[in-house]
């Protein structure tokens, strides 16, 4: 919400301090960066190759309740391995110094319907150049939810907290979508755009080869366990979707995060660039494997950020961006996870109805500061 | 289709990365010091590996604080090793990442990216009947390759080094002169001073009717290939340099997009983005403020300076830049 802005505090001098101190965090960290984040990254993408192959053998063998159940499991934590700790983070160049072209944000592909390239647009330079910015950000509620009062309320919004739910459960389609941005191109005209058939058709491609990998051949593959396969992939996926969908609500959309005017970035400076992004995101805490299993997307404060540091590096800068919310005097959005998901809900559910004053878009903490 | 988005080769390459149809890489298998600034490194190819002429050289790709670094190096072993395995032998260069690493740091049992042997500095297939090696420095390796896998009748080498110490392969080399099969000449530099190629008529009357392969600093390449042009003898000379061209890292540059075949001069500040949009280049670009790496884009030759840190980043095959933050250090080439 932009009703009070907390960063009225701040003059331009110090805004541009913060800036300067930041950089500071980035570039400590890229001087030490070397060879234990390069065997980390190798580690994890092993750890998850080896989980995966394991997990899909012993899928093959799934009419065998417990087969299912840790086949299920491994396959499960591996398609999130796949997609946030590597994907995502190798896609948003964080390993790129490496010079590997093995593990290159050029070069990467991910378990995911959504092609890599199509994704990097969309989330790399539209959502992490702009975030939170109320017209330009289409992930403040994927074109589908209203999650700001600031947002103009449309009676479709009656139907968020479903949207939301379904998103949820397809989540992986719900991005493809959202990158090929269906919504506007769907439209007569857009949809004979050559550039935008010719990205459809890589998202078909995607889908086919994606479907038939989970529901056609490695059901297959296990013979009389065909079925109960085929439900167990079905089961990953989902369960991949859920986890990322509820880690991704979590950086945006909670309670306390604010959102920016179009208006509000013509001629931002780094350091207003940096107090947007610590100001519009929310982070949530927990345990190491938490933070592992979100991809470190836990920290996404550090991670809007310093998109391209070492996702194995954002605890320890962490601490220091924090240190200096404190100087500065900023409110720093964390939580549990299950208290972040029910903030994020609770929201969807609650700006599904427009708001409450009766002119929408007028803030109504403002009102109570003036009749105050 | 089973494997996808990845290729059965990614789950391969965990377990045998040196197999048949596997990207050629290497094990280091053994690091032998020569002297104090040159090690011997034992390298186990990959299935895929082809062999090599003696003289000829090869890239390495090794990856040194976690960043991959191509180099070229001599291949100093015999064509007809037993075991199948190569060496390269490397001499530590004042701040050089790679060759220090490889002399003083490189572990057996390391992985390492090869490409295939490659390089034209070897003998004919016929032998010559009379031959000299002239080298200096770290240029012997290529020789010592050659030394090592042709016994040839009448074999002169003439090679500086500033101490004796510094001489790499020493004892070899006096054990191949005890057996007769060479005859050496060491140049001292530190007492001798540096070879006067005009005095080599001295060490070796006949040096003109020998067919000479020479390696070594540019200097002595150089005076080298002006002494064989006067004395009319130039198509006797082999030459081989170790670095071809000059980088300079000053301010701005021409900058060429060879794809779309432009060339424009820009000044050391302005993103190398923003020259290309200007002049008409198709550039992929994304946040132009480094952090989206839409818009990275192969560097062919020269140097880049990154507009944040100063850094330099030269031409290597593989290397991609971020042309937004990106600005010329001299003239380079982006592959555009």
């Amino acid at each position: 919400m932009t009703a009070i802005d907390p960063t009225t505090h701040l003059t331009a001098e110090q805004i541009e301090d913060l800036g300067r101190e930041l950089d500071a965090i980035r570039d400590e960290v890229i001087a030490n960066r070397g060879e234990k984040d390069a065997a980390y990254i190798r580690r994890v993408i092993s750890a998850q190759r080896k989980l995966e192959l394991v997990s899909r053998g012993l899928l093959l063998f799934s009419i065998f309740p417990p087969a299912w159940l840790i086949g299920t499991a491994g396959l499960s934590v591996a398609k999130i391995m796949d997609n946030m700790e590597i994907g995502h983070n190798v896609l948003h160049g964080q390993w790129d110094w490496m010079r590997d072209p093995k593990i290159h944000s050029t070069t990467w592909e991910w378990d995911h319907v959504s092609p890599s390239d199509q994704w990097k647009h969309s989330h790399n330079e539209l959502h992490h150049t702009y975030t939170n910015v109320i017209g330009k950000d289409n992930d403040l509620g994927y074109g589908i939810m209203r999650v700001d009062e600031d947002q103009k309320w449309h009676p479709f919004h009656l139907g968020q907290p479903l949207w939301n739910f379904l998103n949820a459960c397809f989540f992986e389609y719900g991005i493809a979508a959202y990158d090929l941005e269906l919504g506007k191109n769907l439209h007569k005209r857009r949809r004979k755009n050559p550039e935008f058939r010719a990205r459809a058709r890589a998202v078909g491609r995607k889908i086919r080869k994606q479907v038939l990998k989970d529901y056609v051949i490695h059901p297959l593959l296990s013979g009389p366990s065909f079925l109960t396969t085929l439900a167990a992939t079905f089961t990953a996926n989902l369960v991949r979707n859920l986890w990322t969908h509820s880690v991704i609500m979590c950086g945006h959309f909670p309670e306390g995060v604010q959102v920016f005017e179009r208006r509000s970035i013509t001629g931002e400076t780094r350091g207003q660039w940096y107090l947007r992004q610590m100001m519009g995101s929310a982070n949530i805490s927990g345990s190491k494997a938490m933070h592992f299993m979100t991809g470190n997307l836990s920290h996404q404060i550090e991670h809007h950020l310093f998109p391209d540091l070492p996702s194995n590096r954002y605890a320890e800068v962490a601490v220091k961006v924090r240190a200096l919310f404190e100087k500065y005097e900023l409110e720093y959005v964390t939580g549990q996870l299950p208290k972040q998901v029910f903030s994020a809900w609770h929201k969807v559910f609650r700006l599904a109805l427009p708001n409450k004053q009766p002119k929408a878009g007028t803030p109504d903490r403002e009102q109570d500061l003036i009749a105050a | 289709m089973v494997t996808t988005p990845l290729l059965p080769s990614d789950y391969l390459d965990l377990v045998s990365p040196l197999r048949t149809g596997a990207d050629l890489r290497g094990r280091i298998e053994a690091v032998h010091p020569e002297t104090s600034d040159a090690a011997t490194v034992v390298i186990r190819p990959g299935r895929g590996w082809r062999g090599h002429t003696a003289g000829q050289y090869v890239r390495i790709g090794v990856d040194v604080d976690g960043v991959r670094l191509w180099r070229a190096y001599s291949i100093t072993s015999p064509t007809n090793r037993q075991d199948g395995r190569i060496t390269i032998t490397v001499k530590a260069i004042p701040d050089g990442k790679v060759s220090n690493h490889l002399v003083r740091r490189a572990k057996p049992g390391t992985l390492i990216q090869l490409d295939q042997a490659t390089g034209d500095f070897v003998l004919p297939r016929a032998k010559p009947a009379k031959v000299l090696y002239l080298t200096a420095g770290s240029g012997i390796t290529p020789v010592m390759g050659m030394l090592r896998d042709t016994e040839l009748d009448d074999v002169v080498m003439v090679h500086c080094a500033p101490q004796p110490q510094d001489v790499i392969f020493r004892n070899e080399l006096h054990s191949l002169v005890a057996d007769k099969k060479l005859r050496l000449t060491e140049v001292h530099t530190d007492t001798d001073g540096k070879l006067d190629i005009a005095r080599l008529r001295e060490l070796l009357p006949d040096w003109a009717e020998r067919e000479t392969w020479a390696c070594g600093p540019a200097g002595l390449l150089d005076a080298a290939e002006e002494h064989w042009t006067e004395q009319g003898v130039q198509e006797r000379l082999h030459t081989e340099r170790f670095r071809t061209g000059i980088i300079f890292a000053g301010e701005g540059g021409e900058v060429t997009f060879s794809a779309t075949g432009k060339t424009i001069d820009a000044d050391g500040a302005t993103p190398l983005l923003d020259i290309g949009e200007e002049g008409g280049v198709l550039m992929p670009s994304g946040c132009r403020m480094g952090i989206c790496f839409g818009c990275v884009t192969p560097l062919k030759a020269g140097a880049v300076r990154d507009l944040r840190t100063g850094e330099i980043t030269e031409a290597e095959p593989g290397v991609l830049i971020q042309t937004c933050v990106s600005a010329a250090a001299g003239p380079c080439d982006i592959e555009r």
